[in-house]
């Protein structure tokens, strides 16, 4: 129950956060959501891993379908030198699930005793 | 709290976040970049994006509605004169904002400011050729003027009320990508937009590689390879037109032969220079060769083609006036197109205002120079450049008389000059207020008004064909041009005295024009502007194939259509392969062939001289003819110096139509004589191997061999943003004169009937966004030859299904 609560919080905190902040707000709130909401280091990671791993998945493509995917393969061929809408939103979420996931394995270290 | 992991941990999240929010370890801030909420994603403009707006500004005087159409064209109503720049400048930044700086910025010689030093060479040419001076020049006019001032005020006012609404996530891509920001708007840009078309259009000149022409060569084989006329001319203004006396009386300095005409001096400098094709058709019927009874005018300025594209489509509407057509987004106004009364086009004069003089200066510190019998002093302006990534570069020019010196000790343009100093006189630089000559087009009612506009046009010089709806058609060849004695400019001149000097200005009254003409039609296509007997200097070197096959179409067109408009526009008949062909199929021997050899030649007989997308003969004899040349000139031109002019086409056509013996036929190398039936030969044998090359790659058909492309401003970098191969005929010497990157930028019919009936198209799209798909959606139907209906949109039609999204501007 917890793991699913800290992945809705924090997708929804970061893309509330990010209306107004720059993108690496994701990580504060990836930190304080697994700071609060105490859980295994690992479960804690895997929170905040999926959650922006769903969140900047899913926000992308959906940005990307409604485009028919014009930018991301023009854009995919400038960044990543491969021709892929998929593989574009693919790195677009695992960028996310990695700095969430290890702020929130760094947040769930300030409840945790040793 | 464990404390070791945490720091670890936290270690490792802030290193991900700074190494994915800078260019520190990636190539580029993959993290600030690919937040779907900040980054590219939001560029990715969805297919049903909603265009609807209600904005408040409080620098508006009244309302302004804006209608977006179905090609996403602004169609503008504003209650007042200054509004309707505002919601221009507005429009043009909002689809266009980052092409708008990087061009300005590209003028004023900034380019390092975002690229670093692999731009400072480009930079340190602008701004040595004075192109910040020149702009600073021409907005004390434009802001000495109420119309102009009032114009770009609002417009900056428009363009920065639209830069204020920008946040990091709806900043155009580009800057995303090249990570910087965009700044503020002035009227200053504007003014740099309108110098950079003066560079593009009146920057050309080749007084560096015509002094090396005349050192290298003989007085003699310099007069018959770079002849002065040619008589296949067909002037803008046609033959046996009679010219009035000049009102300047011009003095050639008494030294000029052994100063100037035979000094054997050698120069190498090399330049950035414009293109050499910026050219462009523009023709005017009366309406007694129209099937409507009105005149139809046409346009089509042929100019380096990119994307985003440099015109922005547009209708402007004021209580006073209505206009639509092309604009450029960096300046107010409209710029080709017509309005409820007249219709106009321009191509480029194309004469030679920029000419170098060699300065003496006392010694090296370049405080005094040499000139009329004097040291004068010299006025020094400091350029810095903030390099990116790199310390701010000082670059000191020396300002004479002339104008800047452009060439010193440390700067040759990249080439050494041995270390001599030539300072250049451009008539860009002089007080000029060009932007009101279009301001006034737009508003103009009939020919009256057409003079008065263009009367303004100082640099770059047009020939502006105009139609109005009373019936008037007309054509000037207008621009303020020096009066220059034979053969000055041409070559490098002495900068010691004032003699050298331009002595003038040819007065408006004496410019070479056309109004309503018994022939029924005014042309224009960069030829020479008028025939031997204008009493002034017009330097050689103009662009004549077009003009011909311009004027023998409309000779024999009558009750004309814009159909049958949008035919001659488009149309792919190489007129310069006509002349040439009965030459070579005349020289190069039909018997004696192998099979590949005779197939080429067949398909060479076979030819109708198209530049059609799919010949194959169009490839095959353009290839022949740069083999021809060099079979020709290769000889002659083996031990010139690296910076010469080479002869243009037209004059070695003219030398084999005219002169069997034509003296560069013979090779100097061989102990025979060659003739034109040895070069055309071995021309033709030369070229098979690139033949069979590129019939095996499927690469033979004229599309694909010239292969036309348009690439985004950035396309070196942002490659996908380019669009490449695209299928379309013509050329150089065609009325289409599309070549590989270059060619009719935009295209205009306008049928000047009581309710206007127009047609255009340009290859581009309205978006400057690569994400969008108004963004190059207008190609495919400029490579097929094909047109949009233009729409005049009229108070009342707001409800019309061409309507898609309304803008709405308030106080």
């Amino acid at each position: 129950m917890k793991l699913i609560v800290s992945i809705v919080l924090t997708a929804l905190l970061s893309l509330a956060a990010c209306l107004y902040l720059p993108w690496w707000i994701i990580a504060v709130v990836a930190f304080l959501v697994a700071a609060f909401i105490p859980q295994k280091p690992g479960k804690s990671f895997l929170s905040g891993f999926v959650a922006l791993f769903l969140l900047w998945g899913v926000l992308a493509w959906f940005l990307s379908s409604n485009n028919n995917h014009v930018l991301a393969h023009k854009l995919s061929v400038v960044i990543l030198q491969k021709n892929s809408a998929v593989l574009l939103v693919a790195v677009t979420a695992l960028i996310g699930g990695l700095v969430a996931g290890f702020a929130a394995l760094a947040g769930s270290y300030v409840r945790k005793k040793g | 709290m464990r404390i070791l992991p945490l720091i670890i941990s936290t270690a490792i999240t802030a290193g991900l976040v700074v190494s994915l929010n800078t260019k520190l370890l990636l190539p580029a801030p993959l993290g600030k970049l690919l937040s779907p909420q900040h980054g590219i994603w939001q560029n990715a403009e969805s297919r049903n994006a909603d265009f609807n707006a209600d904005l408040q500004f409080p620098q508006l005087k009244g309302k302004v509605e804006v209608y977006l159409d179905d090609r996403l064209v602004p169609h503008v109503f504003a209650e007042n004169e200054s509004d309707v720049f505002f919601a221009q400048g507005f429009l043009h930044a909002k689809f266009r904002l980052w092409q708008m700086e990087l061009q300005t910025h590209a003028a004023a010689g900034r380019l390092t400011e975002i690229v670093g030093n692999l731009a400072l060479k480009h930079d340190r040419e602008f701004r040595r050729l004075g192109m910040v001076f020149a702009a600073e020049a021409s907005l004390k006019e434009m802001e000495a003027d109420p119309l102009t001032k009032l114009s770009c005020d609002a417009y900056t006012a428009g363009v920065n009320a639209y830069i204020a609404t920008l946040t990091e996530s709806n900043l155009p891509v580009e800057y995303k990508l090249l990570g910087y920001q965009p700044e503020k708007w002035t009227n200053l840009k504007s003014a740099l937009f309108l110098k950079n078309m003066s560079e593009n259009l009146a920057g050309g000149e080749d007084d560096f590689e015509m002094t090396n022409a005349r050192s290298f060569f003989t007085k003699e084989d310099f007069a018959k390879l770079y002849p002065l006329r040619q008589d296949s001319l067909d002037p803008i203004i046609p033959k046996g037109t009679v010219y009035n006396s000049p009102s300047i009386a011009l003095t050639i300095p008494a030294d000029a032969d052994s100063l100037y005409f035979n000094n054997k001096e050698i120069t190498v400098t090399r330049e950035e220079k414009p293109d050499k094709s910026n050219g462009s058709n523009n023709w005017a019927v009366s309406g007694a060769k129209t099937k409507s009874g009105a005149p139809i005018l046409c346009n089509d300025p042929h100019l380096g083609l990119s994307l985003p594209s440099l015109w922005f489509e547009m209708q402007l509407s004021t209580p006073t006036y209505n206009v639509y057509g092309a604009t450029f987004p960096g300046a107010p106004g409209v710029i080709i197109g017509y309005n409820d009364n007249v219709a106009w086009g321009v191509t480029n004069g194309g004469r030679d205002v920029r000419d170098y003089y060699e300065i003496k200066f006392k010694d090296d510190s370049r405080k005094e120079y040499w000139f009329d019998s004097a040291w004068k002093k010299t006025e020094f302006r400091v350029e810095a450049f903030n390099v990116k990534d790199s310390a701010t570069y000082y670059d000191t020019v020396a300002y004479t008389v002339f104008g800047p010196v452009m060439y010193d000790k440390s700067f040759s343009g990249g080439r050494a000059s041995n270390g001599r100093y030539f300072a250049v006189r451009w008539k860009a630089h002089d007080h000029s207020n060009e932007l009101k000559a279009f301001l006034q087009l737009d508003q103009a009612k009939n020919y009256d008004d057409y003079l008065s506009a263009v009367s303004n046009m100082k640099t770059p010089g047009q020939n502006f064909a105009f139609a109005s709806k009373t019936g008037d058609i007309a054509i000037r060849t207008q621009g303020s041009w020096p009066a220059k004695w034979k053969g000055q400019g041409d070559f490098i001149m002495p900068g010691t005295d004032s003699r050298y000097m331009w002595q003038g200005m040819i007065p408006f009254d004496e410019t070479p024009f056309q109004y309503n003409p018994e022939r029924n039609f005014v042309s224009s296509a960069n030829q020479d502007p008028a025939d031997s007997t204008y009493p002034y200097y017009l330097g050689r070197g103009y662009p004549i194939f077009r003009g011909i096959i311009i004027n023998r179409n409309l000779q024999a067109m009558n009750n004309i259509t814009p159909q049958d408009m949008m035919a001659l526009q488009t149309n792919n008949y190489n007129v310069f392969a006509e002349m040439v062909m009965p030459l070579f199929l005349n020289n190069i021997p039909s018997i004696g062939l192998n099979e590949t050899e005779s197939k080429y030649l067949n398909l060479l007989k076979s030819w109708d001289f198209n530049n059609s997308p799919d010949s194959k003969a169009a490839t095959v004899f353009s290839l022949l003819w740069s083999n021809f040349d060099k079979a020709v000139f290769d000889d002659e031109f083996k031990n010139a110096p690296d910076v010469i002019l080479h002869p243009f086409e037209s004059n070695l056509l003219q030398g084999i139509l005219h002169d069997s013996a034509y003296k560069y036929l013979d090779n100097i190398e061989t102990q025979q004589t060659e003739t034109l039936a040895d070069d055309a030969t071995q021309a033709f044998k030369n070229s098979l191997a690139d033949i069979k090359k590129l019939e095996s790659q499927g690469r033979l058909e004229w599309s694909k061999f010239k292969s036309t492309h348009i690439n985004h401003l950035f396309g070196l970098k942002l490659k996908p943003f380019n669009r490449v191969n695209i299928p379309v005929g013509g050329g150089t010497h065609s009325i289409n004169a599309t070549k590989s990157d270059h060619g009719p930028s935009w295209r205009m019919i306008v049928s000047l009937t009581p309710q206007s009936e127009a047609y255009g198209v340009y290859p581009g799209g309205q978006s400057g966004n690569p994400g969008s798909r108004f963004y190059d959606n207008f190609i495919d139907k400029w490579a097929a030859g094909e047109y949009y209906p233009l729409w005049m949109m009229t108070k009342g039609e707001e409800k019309d299904k061409r309507v898609k999204w309304k803008m709405s501007f308030t106080k």
